[in-house]
């Protein structure tokens, strides 16, 4: 028993002994990234089976960074419940799924996260006709909200902290919320804006509801990897990077090549043209002209998947740049 | 003189006999049975035309009500003019189709899906035929079938390899329901006699087993293969996650079964052990030939029922996020181009759930019928 036992050891030893996240994702070919199962502009299959949405272009970024082509990754559904043990296990290399960026979930679950590609927060969703255009005016109203969520808890604050009264109409799915609210049972239904807007466009009428500017609280969703493995943190960190510094730098999946001559260095730089950044990184030096030529920048991905044109129609508000007036950022790349 | 002219015999009165006798039997018997039956048939007017009209007359399926071919939802009909059309758009599940029944398998490979299916159409068949010629030789091949099924949707021995996440929809519900049954069923025996066994060591393990498992709802199970088990294994080592699912559900199944069969085992009369064991048979000679097939045929209600409600359950797996039909069409829903049309969705999967759980249970009727299951037991 004890031989065997030894036996096990030195096979796990062997195992976690490996070499780091990159070069396994290197020799494997592709890319292994944590999805949702399906939510509208973040990640869904389309027809023909491949995955598109907001967070799976992060994925595609990080393989196009990589191997130079953003089909080289494989997706894994994963639920609220199933994303963490996943990434956990090494099932999957990076998890790009809506996840919200929490200090336990930073520090105690052993994760790590490499940024921020949405910043979201809770809102509300009313019938226009209410005549409601703050929440505050929300006095006594009835409350699609679902159980178990930290959003039960943070409008629970809104409305003592505002000393306002209301009814709570507790529900189990994000379905559910919309046909309760379609159908009148409750007057609000809140949940991340991202998922309002969402909610909004499978209305037969949207223009029949709005969704309330208030937003009660911080949700910033980023893709997040394991603790411990900082070079592979860094190649998914850089590569989220690139897409928003390449929109502070005006370069778009059109204009990427002519680009390669513009007179700016910083553009030069992220283009590969000088200095040998995609090098430290232990990628090839063109690594984000892969990303910007394949994936597009972050204005690009934001338009194509949840953008104004689109059925989620979400306005950029937080997630314009910090030039523009909302909170994106990205550290220089030099 | 025969007897007929000789008691003068007379017809039954009309409504007793015929259409009009089976009505008077079975739907008007009382004021309260004709009071059901009148509320039904006016619930089913209600519905069926409404129904038909939904589904078939007013739907659409390629190409919406101006001609065009419906690319997204905004060309369907009721979305396009919902003053107008409020019918089913079932175009959703006509481009989506292959993904409702192979997933992501890739193109190029979906042949293998493909023979997969339809060896299981031919390992089912020597199950339904009973006087097929060389039956015995065919019922082996269905013994083996889950192996060649293995073989041929993953890969390995000369096929490319398709890993498990690239399977969906109706392949993954099946491999879940047919694995888990096939597989369940014989461990569920042998978990049904180990509890009754003499032997206090087997049979508290196996009691044990059985009541752990049927403790926890299969949910747990999951949860238990999907987050707990990676935990015990070493970083780097990584069982398939539908083979994990696979496991606990061939396990929850097992235990369900089990009990079914003991139930039967239960019912076999103690003569017929002991008429067993004074002609000399040995313990699995006994339970092979005598006890066991008495004891399977009164459980097939039983074991047809668990069954059913397993291949149910594998909807559950959406939870631990595997794409099986159900999901799919949760996927579907959560594309922009086709999102709000749930209804059609869910009364497709509705639809297919229905078509295997309904011939299950046509398939255990004509098996109870054809071992005249509960009639003259151990007389015939």
């Amino acid at each position: 028993m004890k031989k065997l036992l030894s036996i096990f050891a030195v096979v796990a030893f062997a195992f976690t002994a490996n070499a780091g996240t990159l070069d396994d994702v290197k020799n494997r070919g592709f890319l292994k990234c944590g999805v949702t199962t399906g939510l509208i502009g973040f990640a869904a299959p389309d027809d023909a089976g491949n995955w598109a949405g907001f967070d799976v272009d992060v994925c595609r970024a990080v393989a196009a960074a990589i191997f130079g082509d953003s089909s080289k990754v494989e997706f894994t559904t994963t639920t609220g419940k199933s994303r963490f043990p996943t990434l956990a296990s090494g099932e999957i290399d990076m998890l790009a799924r809506n996840t919200t960026w929490t200090l336990s979930r930073d520090v105690n679950l052993g994760f790590e996260f490499v940024g921020v590609n949405y910043y979201d927060g809770q809102g509300f969703m009313i019938p226009s006709a209410l005549g409601v255009d703050d929440a505050t005016g929300l006095d006594g109203a009835t409350v699609c909200i679902q159980t178990g969520t930290t959003t039960e808890l943070n409008l629970a604050d809104f409305f003592r902290a505002n000393n306002i009264s209301y009814e709570a109409l507790p529900i189990e799915t994000n379905d559910e919320a919309r046909e309760n609210l379609f159908a009148g049972r409750c007057d609000v239904y809140t949940t991340d804006a991202s998922g309002l807007s969402a909610t909004r466009a499978q209305a037969d009428d949207p223009d029949k509801w709005i969704v309330l500017p208030n937003i009660i609280s911080k949700e910033p969703l980023g893709p997040l990897v394991r603790h411990g493995d900082h070079q592979w943190g860094d190649v998914v960190r850089w590569s989220l990077n690139t897409l928003i510094i390449a929109e502070e730098l005006g370069v778009s999946s059109a204009n990427v090549d002519a680009s390669k001559s513009s007179n700016i260095p910083e553009v030069l730089r992220l283009l590969g043209v000088e200095g040998g950044y995609g090098e430290m990184l232990e990628l090839s030096n063109d690594f984000a002209y892969n990303i910007i030529k394949q994936v597009g920048n972050y204005s690009e991905s934001f338009d194509r998947n949840i953008g104004p044109d689109t059925p989620l129609g979400i306005g950029r508000n937080l997630n314009a740049l910090w030039t523009d007036g909302g909170i994106l950022y990205a550290p220089p790349f030099r | 003189m025969n007897l007929e002219n000789q008691f003068n015999t007379r017809k039954p009165p009309v409504a007793t006999t015929g259409l009009i006798g089976w009505l008077r039997i079975n739907l008007f018997s009382s004021w309260f049975n004709t009071a059901v039956t009148l509320l039904v048939l006016y619930f089913l007017y209600q519905i069926i035309p409404w129904f038909l009209d939904w589904s078939i007359l007013s739907a659409d399926f390629t190409h919406n009500y101006k001609g065009e071919k419906i690319i997204d939802r905004t060309f369907c009909s009721r979305v396009a003019n919902p003053e107008e059309y409020h019918g089913a758009c079932w175009s959703i599940i006509i481009v989506r189709f292959y993904q409702f029944i192979y997933g992501f398998y890739p193109v190029d490979q979906v042949w293998r899906a493909n023979l997969t299916y339809f060896l299981l159409a031919v390992a089912l068949i020597p199950l339904l035929v009973e006087n097929l010629p060389y039956r015995r030789h065919l019922i082996k091949f269905t013994i083996v079938f889950p192996i060649i099924a293995f073989v041929l949707l993953y890969g390995g021995f000369g096929f490319e390899i398709v890993p498990t996440n690239k399977w969906g929809g109706l392949l993954v519900t099946l491999v879940l329901g047919v694995f888990g049954i096939a597989l369940a069923f014989p461990l569920g025996i042998i978990l049904a006699l180990g509890r009754r066994s003499k032997l206090p060591v087997i049979s508290m393990v196996c009691t044990l087993f059985i009541e752990f498992i049927r403790g926890v709802p299969l949910i747990t199970l999951l949860f238990f293969g999907m987050v707990m088990l990676p935990l015990f294994l070493p970083e780097g080592i990584n069982m398939d996650g539908l083979v994990r699912v696979l496991v606990a559900v061939t396990l929850f199944q097992a235990a369900y079964m089990a009990e079914v069969i003991r139930g039967g085992l239960q019912a076999i009369p103690q003569g017929q052990f002991e008429a067993a064991q004074s002609v000399g048979l040995s313990y699995w000679q006994m339970n092979r030939k005598i006890i066991l097939p008495q004891a399977i045929r009164i459980t097939i209600p039983s074991i047809v029922n668990t069954s059913i409600g397993l291949f149910k359950d594998t909807t559950l797996v959406i939870i631990i996020g595997l794409l099986d039909l159900l999901g799919i069409g949760r996927g579907a829903l959560s594309d922009a181009t086709w999102m709000g049309l749930s209804n059609e969705v869910y009364v497709f999967v509705a639809i297919v759930f229905f078509i295997f759980t309904f011939s299950m249970s046509r398939y255990s009727l004509y098996l109870e019928k054809k071992l005249k299951t509960g009639i003259n037991m151990g007389a015939d």
